[in-house]
């Protein structure tokens, strides 16, 4: 029998559920574009207690569009953690409250460990071991992961992530938000060699990043050469710009997958839609190296890799004992 | 009275070391708000404050995800926020903003501009600017109410 898996995402701006059949991805809503669709473009305000408001709809659209029935669900799973503690409560709590009603496993999944796998949604089994990077506006991460719970993060980032390094000098640029597909685009025209901004090497941990160096150069060089805004050669600006960070998340990862003698590189994160950084990693495939990108509606925040890894961890009893597990959250919450 | 008090730091590790000094002198309740533009160095005060305090964890931008949550020996809660992407007062008190600001937790906020009304009276603050010698110096200046 199939294992149909409802799953919820609220860990931080988006409200998402999704329905998947086994490793299939039946339906995947997402707030930002659901409500996008209904009200003419009118995003709902911001994170946490706003996912009360939503989390219904959304859940009764996922439903609806995947055409099961409610009580032919057989597992549930929502983000856990980490993420803002109001919002993660919403999602989490509107997922196990389903889950005893209907009397069926629950699962919280971790937020950062569901991205490693979604790459791979749809598949059944993952060929391990391989190197990971999650790279967004929250995270820059590098992980070496050696089967479906067994991972150990071996790079991060210092200071900025790079998604937000990439919204922070869209601003300083002017151009609208969210910054990432603005500056990608503009690069596409412009001479990526204009001008050398510094990509920051840190001796002591070279798997790490630091992206707060390139803002602060980006800011500077603009301050020094420019006092008319209007004359800002753009396209020239943002192709340094994404070749400086583009280059370090392609050679840490890479030198990584070297030193480690592994061939299989999954990258994950709203960043792993930026066509720079695929062609600068899909260039290895030539090296007999297997590059995996995400799907793009899988690589920002949804809930369907939620529910995939759900999936996969439930199918290989990752997680044994689910009504034991059940009844000691319940019973957590009276000794409370 | 506002006590101020200002200085000029050579750089980055310079900021941080600053940020170690200052740490020094924090109990649990404080509430300190970091002020300055993009790049003026608060997520790098803000390491060096979280060193100060004993926060072994990365402590890097919360732009994004909105609070990083840290823990030292003798600070079990401290919380570092951003507000860079909330604009409205509805956005911020619906983050849970007054469930962070406690007694039993040390709060770093990040462009608290956002948040002027909200922050309890006795907030430290920390303006951090430019100065015009190179591109690693910054302008602390810090106000003690």
């Amino acid at each position: 029998m199939a294992i149909f898996t409802f799953a919820v995402e609220t860990s931080c701006d988006e409200t998402s559920a999704a329905i998947l059949s086994d490793n299939t991805v039946l339906s995947n809503v997402i707030s930002s574009q659901y409500f996008h669709s209904e009200f003419g473009g009118i995003v709902p305000e911001l994170a946490s207690r706003a996912h009360i408001k939503t989390i219904d709809k959304i859940a009764g659209s996922a439903l609806e569009k995947s055409g099961i029935k409610k009580n032919n669900i057989n597992l549930v799973a929502a983000t856990r953690g980490p993420g803002l503690i109001g919002s993660l409560l919403v999602g989490y709590n509107y997922a196990k409250a389903f889950s005893i009603a209907l009397n069926i496993p629950f699962i919280g999944i971790n937020h950062i460990e569901s991205h490693l796998f979604s790459c791979f949604i749809g598949q059944d089994e993952i060929e391990f071991p391989f190197i990971a990077l999650v790279v967004s506006g929250g995270h820059t991460i590098l992980f070496l992961v050696k089967d479906y719970t067994n991972y150990n993060v071996f790079g991060e980032t210092q200071d900025d992530a790079a998604g937000e390094a990439f919204d922070k000098v869209a601003k300083m640029l002017g151009l609208e938000y969210p910054g990432g597909p603005a500056i990608d685009n503009l690069a596409k025209d412009g001479d990526e060699n204009y001008h050398s901004f510094p990509s920051a090497n840190l001796k002591a941990q070279i798997y790490d990043f630091s992206f707060s160096g390139i803002k602060t150069s980006v800011l500077y060089f603009l301050k020094k050469r420019f006092n008319d805004k209007s004359k800002l050669p753009l396209n020239d600006i943002c192709a340094s710009f994404q070749k400086a960070v583009v280059t370090s998340l392609v050679e840490k990862t890479m030198l990584a997958a070297k030193n480690f003698g592994i061939k299989s590189i999954a990258i994950s994160g709203g960043v792993s839609a930026n066509s720079k950084l695929r062609s600068g990693f899909l260039k290895f495939e030539n090296d007999s190296y297997k590059i995996h990108f995400p799907e793009k509606i899988y690589s920002t925040d949804n809930a369907a890799m939620i529910g995939y890894y759900a999936y996969l961890k439930y199918k290989y009893s990752l997680e044994k004992d689910w009504q034991k597990e059940l009844f000691e959250q319940a019973f957590a919450r009276f000794k409370n | 009275m506002v006590k101020e008090f200002a200085i000029i730091t050579k750089s980055a590790e310079e900021t941080q070391n600053f940020g170690i000094e200052f740490a020094k002198k924090l109990k649990k309740g404080d509430v300190i708000a970091l002020y300055g533009y993009l790049g003026s160095g608060k997520t790098e005060l803000a390491k060096g404050i979280c060193k100060g305090l004993g926060v072994t964890q990365t402590v890097s931008s919360p732009t994004f995800v909105i609070v990083n949550e840290y823990s030292s020996a003798k600070f079990p809660k401290i919380f570092h926020l951003d507000l860079y992407r909330l604009k409205t007062l509805d956005d911020i008190i619906n983050i849970g903003f007054y469930d962070y600001i406690n007694e039993n937790m040390l709060v770093l906020i990040e462009w608290p501009e956002h948040v002027e009304d909200l922050l309890p009276k006795n907030t430290i603050k920390i303006r951090l600017a430019y100065t015009d010698e190179n591109e690693n110096s910054r302008w602390i200046k810090l106000e003690i109410n």
